[in-house]
């Protein structure tokens, strides 16, 4: 074991699966030679060369078209998208290439690729450099949806998704990449060393897809997030004195039903968090599925907690961001509620 | 199986990376005046011969000479001159600015003054230009107040965008200048669409592209270009080469194999390549695709050669991924240098003016700086007022929106 940041962590999932694996690329802008705008890959090419690790140009739609057709072949590419905010010139190739191909070929073609992208605001990165667009993914049919919240599941759920034979859309929420944050921006930095989940272990290792974590038990209410919005739920917690128990889904989709049908029938109450903006947004999907499997335990209308639906303003970043006080008030409502 | 040897992937590679100086005979360069000037109706085929080369005007001593010299207007030229001065000031203020961390983000134009700045002076004012984040040359030579694009830069409550941009996404339809998305390639097929309606409607106004040379592997640059042939639209398809995209080269766009005029010809575009720090290169080159295009005669594709003077941005160091100080060996020097070399040997310009004109552009920010920061910067927390980011969204506001900014305004 060994402390890591989110980046290193991340950066050694890769580094590990190229070792293991002859079939393993890496590619995309800027993730040659510099490593990457947020290092995630620095060191890799002079590791593993550049046939292995290597620049792409500035085509979205080009390198998600390469990495199915280099995933055809029997390749497993990693491919980067400099952040989320720019996938969209690849969006065809991920919904109409890879997500169906499986399918479409009844298996005789599949598309092994994990597309990482950096996700979320908090870095004055205005509309360009904020959005978390989970959910146009997830409702996507053929694809997996990942976004861990600290460095041992980034490195776990990114090797599980290398290895995982569907492609996996894999977010990374930016924020979170040199400490937790929990939504006080106004305070000083943490840094990963601090907590225990950036102790990770250096070799291989996975977190299953499909699992959820329990980040925090609790018994008054449920709070279902994931990524940044993890940090930002438990001080929420902490501040509100209300003993949530918060699980973080790591898997977006597909997920794991069980433990949040578990939790929710246990504490009756259910208040769900994200970033991204509200309507449509993953939240629904979560309302429904509660509603669906726990309406006969549900003590209280379900909360959701998300950013405005507004683009992501960059100078009132902070206006637009979910942070602790929102989530605590939705915390209150949903516990106070008869 | 086959008696042919093991495939092997190749990926280009700059000459030049820390610790080895670049090699810039991979760019080419003709010597002034050697390139021919093909009449404007030339048909686009016929421009294949000379996207190879190198369109130049200013010879090493800075005598004009050649066919592309546009004999122009000593007056203009300093007005050329003194914007590109006022523009680099401008952005030695702001990186500054920024450094004291009054303002989030920047990222400046130094050593590619010249293409813009050039080109504005040979557009009419309202020709609509959809300029990248590094063309801020084209609004200061169009006289938009350096206040009003300090206000956007700081965020703060006199930025006429009301906050919603990072630093330098300018936008004002008044000076013809489209809002700059941050999402690249985006506008440069947009142009392409706002000049064929000006076509439609049979306006007499032109459009302006612009693009990096990193950006042109976007397919939203293919797609201009075939819109662009196929309707004959009005518009300059600018492709600025500063050879770099952030840390790569302008090989992994593709400039090992071809140049990036090629492709315009390609597409049946007339198109050119252009020593983009010779500013009376790229004052004649423009109005020849200007010409162009308000003849009816269609688009044109301009390479323009120079280099990124600075850091990509304020979020990069480049001594980390490229020769530190190499502009100074770039092989086309700084436009600044070269157009006052010019001046000077004509008699238009002296040594005293030179220092004057420094003087004055100098003080000339100084005072927008001190009157915008009188509005607040965002560190100051003097911004648009958050209810503010609910409007704009539509028109006219849903619903759903006046519940989310009443919600907003409380702790929900
Ligand atoms: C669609 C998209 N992908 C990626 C980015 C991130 N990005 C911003 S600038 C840049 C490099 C652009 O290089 P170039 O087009 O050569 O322009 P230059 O910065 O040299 O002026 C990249 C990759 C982006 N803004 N938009
Ligand atoms: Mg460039």
């Amino acid at each position: 074991m060994t402390t890591m940041t989110m980046v290193q962590a991340i950066r050694s999932a890769m580094d590990v699966m190229l070792g293991r694996d002859d079939d393993v690329v890496v590619f995309g802008e800027d993730v040659g030679y510099f490593g990457g705008v947020f290092r995630c890959t620095d060191g890799l090419q002079a590791k593993y060369g550049t046939p292995r690790v290597f620049d792409t140009p500035i085509a979205e739609g080009g390198i998600v078209g390469v990495a199915i057709g280099m995933g055809a072949y029997g390749l497993r590419p990693v491919a980067e998208i400099q952040f989320a905010d720019y996938v969209y010139p690849g969006y065809d190739q991920i919904v109409s290439g890879a997500a169906r191909l499986r399918y479409r070929s009844a298996g005789d073609f599949t598309a092994p690729i994990t597309i990482r992208m950096p996700c979320g605001g908090g870095i004055y990165g205005g509309q360009t450099h904020s959005q978390s667009p989970e959910a146009l993914f997830t409702h996507v049919c053929g694809l997996r949806t990942v976004m861990p919240s600290n460095p041992y599941d980034a490195k776990g759920l990114l090797i599980a998704s290398i290895e995982c034979d569907d492609p996996v859309i894999f977010f990374e929420p930016k924020r979170l990449y040199n400490g937790p944050f929990d939504g006080h921006h106004d305070r000083p930095m943490v840094p990963w060393s601090a907590h225990p989940l950036s102790e990770v272990p250096e070799g291989h290792y996975t977190v299953p897809l499909e699992s959820a974590a329990v980040f925090r038990p609790g018994e008054a209410v449920t709070v279902l997030t994931y990524g940044t919005m993890v940090w930002v739920a438990e001080a929420a917690a902490r501040e509100t004195g209300i003993d949530a128990e918060i699980i973080d889904l790591r898997s977006l989709w597909p997920l794991d039903l069980d433990t949040i049908v578990g939790s929710v029938s246990r504490t009756g109450r259910c208040v769900i968090v994200h970033e991204a903006t509200r309507t449509s947004g993953f939240g629904a999907e979560l309302a429904a599925l509660v509603q669906e499997h726990c309406f006969y335990h549900l003590e209280a209308p379900i909360e959701r907690v998300t950013g405005w639906d507004t683009p992501y303003p960059h100078a009132q970043e902070w206006a637009y961001f979910p942070g602790p006080q929102r989530v605590g008030a939705a915390l209150r409502r949903a516990t106070e509620a008869a | 199986m086959s008696g042919y040897p093991p495939l092997e992937l190749h990926v280009p590679e700059p000459s030049g990376r820390p610790g080895r100086e670049t090699d810039f005979s991979y760019l080419k360069v003709s010597p002034a005046g050697a390139v021919r000037r093909p009449p404007v109706d030339v048909r686009p085929i016929e421009t294949e011969d000379i996207v190879d080369l190198l369109v130049r005007v200013l010879d090493d001593e800075g005598r004009a000479v050649g066919p592309w010299d546009p004999g122009a207007d000593p007056g203009l030229l300093r007005r050329g001159l003194r914007a590109m001065l006022l523009t680099r000031a401008f952005d030695a203020r702001m990186l500054v600015a920024q450094r004291q961390k009054k303002i989030s983000f920047y990222m400046q134009c130094l050593g590619e003054e010249a293409v813009g700045i050039g080109q504005a002076l040979a557009l009419e004012p309202d020709d609509m230009c959809f300029p990248t984040y590094r063309q801020q040359g084209i609004l200061v030579a169009r006289g938009y107040p350096l206040v009003d694009m300090m206000c956007q830069l700081y965020s703060n409550e006199r930025d006429p965008i009301k906050g919603r941009q990072l630093p330098v996404m300018y936008s004002s339809k008044a000076h013809g200048f489209y809002s700059v998305a941050g999402n690249l390639g985006m506008g440069f097929v947009q142009a392409v669409g706002w000049a064929m309606a000006s076509a439609i409607k049979g306006d007499t106004r032109i459009a302006s592209a612009w693009i990096g040379d990193g950006s042109t592997a976007e397919a939203d640059f293919h797609n201009a270009l075939t819109f662009a042939a196929v309707y004959r639209a009005p518009v300059i398809l600018n492709v600025v080469n500063n050879q770099w995209a952030i840390s790569s080269f302008q090989g992994i766009a593709g400039g090992e194999a071809a140049t990036f005029a090629t492709r315009g010809v390609g597409n049946g575009i007339a198109s050119l390549r252009v020593d983009g720090n010779d500013f009376l290169a790229v004052l004649a080159a423009s109005r020849w695709a200007a010409e162009r295009a308000r003849r009816n005669l269609g688009p044109t594709l301009v390479e323009w050669i120079t280099y990124r003077g600075g850091a990509h941005s304020t979020a990069d160091d480049p001594s980390k991924y490229r020769p530190a100080d190499e502009w100074k060996r770039f092989p086309l020097g700084d436009p600044v240098e070269r157009l006052r070399r010019h001046l000077a040997l004509v008699g238009a310009w002296s040594d005293e003016e030179h220092a004057r004109t420094l003087k004055e552009v100098e003080e000339e920010v100084l005072a927008a700086q001190r009157e915008a920061e009188s509005h607040g910067t965002l560190a100051s927390g003097h911004v648009h007022d958050a209810s503010t980011m609910f409007d704009d969204v539509y028109k006219e506001m849903p619903a759903h929106l006046e519940r989310q900014r009443g919600q907003a305004g409380g702790t929900r």
